[in-house]
């Protein structure tokens, strides 16, 4: 009778699994900000110059190039990365001698990152950068631990320190 | 109490699926019914911009773009956000004065197949390219 049950919650819960989450795809406050954050404009018009200096970065920062189509500003890159974390092993490490069974830890990574040109003004005087990062962790076991967005401020800020660097080296023939 | 409980465990079985390549064409919804809400026409034959607008919508969105092309007008993403959100968009003409924009988005292992986020999609859309979203 027991297992009957316990069989029968098993269905009903691998029948009924969550749905996508109703703010999915909802502009929100902080998409708003998050838009502020991830986006640059530089006084040129010259689109081309700015994807190609986009491109030099993204090699820079030792990213492999998936896909480009100039024609939409557009760039996709990743890099697969280790993912270890001290912090977590010594962590799985203590909990290995207190309890005998270490956990899985963060092994290694998958960053993703898109970055679009789109010219501004009418005619165009101005492009406007916009760059998201994205990655995926696999733990020890070879299971997903993370996936998620990269929001950290100073990531972009540095990643636009290094744009404006690039369009200026490359304007100077550098 | 027994058959009863043996009886809803027989219909839930025959809920899930006896075959998994069935999955290669299956969908919930019929063609018309998706096509009618994954679908809406803009009055503009501007299709570059249309398609930047669309890309500039899903990083918004916070996707990351996977491949874009502007000879079939295609542009798709990926949203990680403890959840795996893929979503494909397309533009193409319709009519003389209209193009058509569809998108179709996968959530996890499911299609989604609901209208509310393409709702939410399209409103979204609709802000940013200044022109409202008609229903075909």
């Amino acid at each position: 009778m027991r297992g009957l049950w316990a069989i029968s919650l098993v269905v009903a819960v691998a029948a009924c699994t969550p749905g996508i989450p109703k703010e999915a795809l909802q502009l929100s406050q902080e998409s708003l900000q998050r838009r502020q954050l991830q986006t640059r404009e530089f006084d040129t018009a010259d689109e081309a110059s700015i994807l190609s200096a986009s491109a030099g970065v993204l090699q820079d920062l030792g990213f492999n190039l998936d896909e480009s189509e100039t024609h939409l500003g557009v760039i996709v890159a990743s890099k697969d990365r280790d993912a270890t974390e001290t912090g977590q092993v010594v962590g799985a490490v203590l909990l290995g001698v207190l309890f005998g069974t270490v956990p899985p830890v963060d092994k290694t990574q998958k960053i993703r990152v898109s970055l679009v040109t789109r010219p501004i003004g009418a005619p165009a005087n101005r492009i406007a950068v916009r760059v998201t990062f994205q990655r995926l962790v696999w733990n020890t076991n070879n299971q997903l631990s993370k996936i998620e967005a990269v929001d950290d401020a100073p990531i972009y800020q540095q990643f636009y320190d290094k744009l404006s660097k690039s369009v200026f080296l490359e304007a100077h023939g550098i | 109490m027994n058959r009863l409980l043996a009886l809803g465990v027989c219909v839930l079985l025959a809920a899930c699926q006896a075959n998994s390549k069935d999955q290669v064409l299956a969908a919930n919804a019929s063609q018309v019914q998706l096509r009618s809400f994954q679908a809406r026409a803009f009055d503009t034959t501007d299709r570059i911009t249309t398609l930047r607008t669309v890309i500039a919508t899903l990083q918004d969105l916070g996707f990351v773009v996977d491949k874009a092309d502007d000879v079939l007008g295609s542009v798709s993403g990926t949203k990680l956000s403890g959840y795996s959100l893929r979503m494909t968009v397309t533009v193409q003409p319709h009519g003389a004065s209209q193009l058509v924009v569809r998108a179709n988005a996968q959530y996890n292992l499911q299609a989604v197949e609901d209208p509310q986020p393409y709702q939410q999609f399209f409103s979204a859309l609709e802000k940013a390219m200044f022109l409202s979203a008609q229903e075909i």
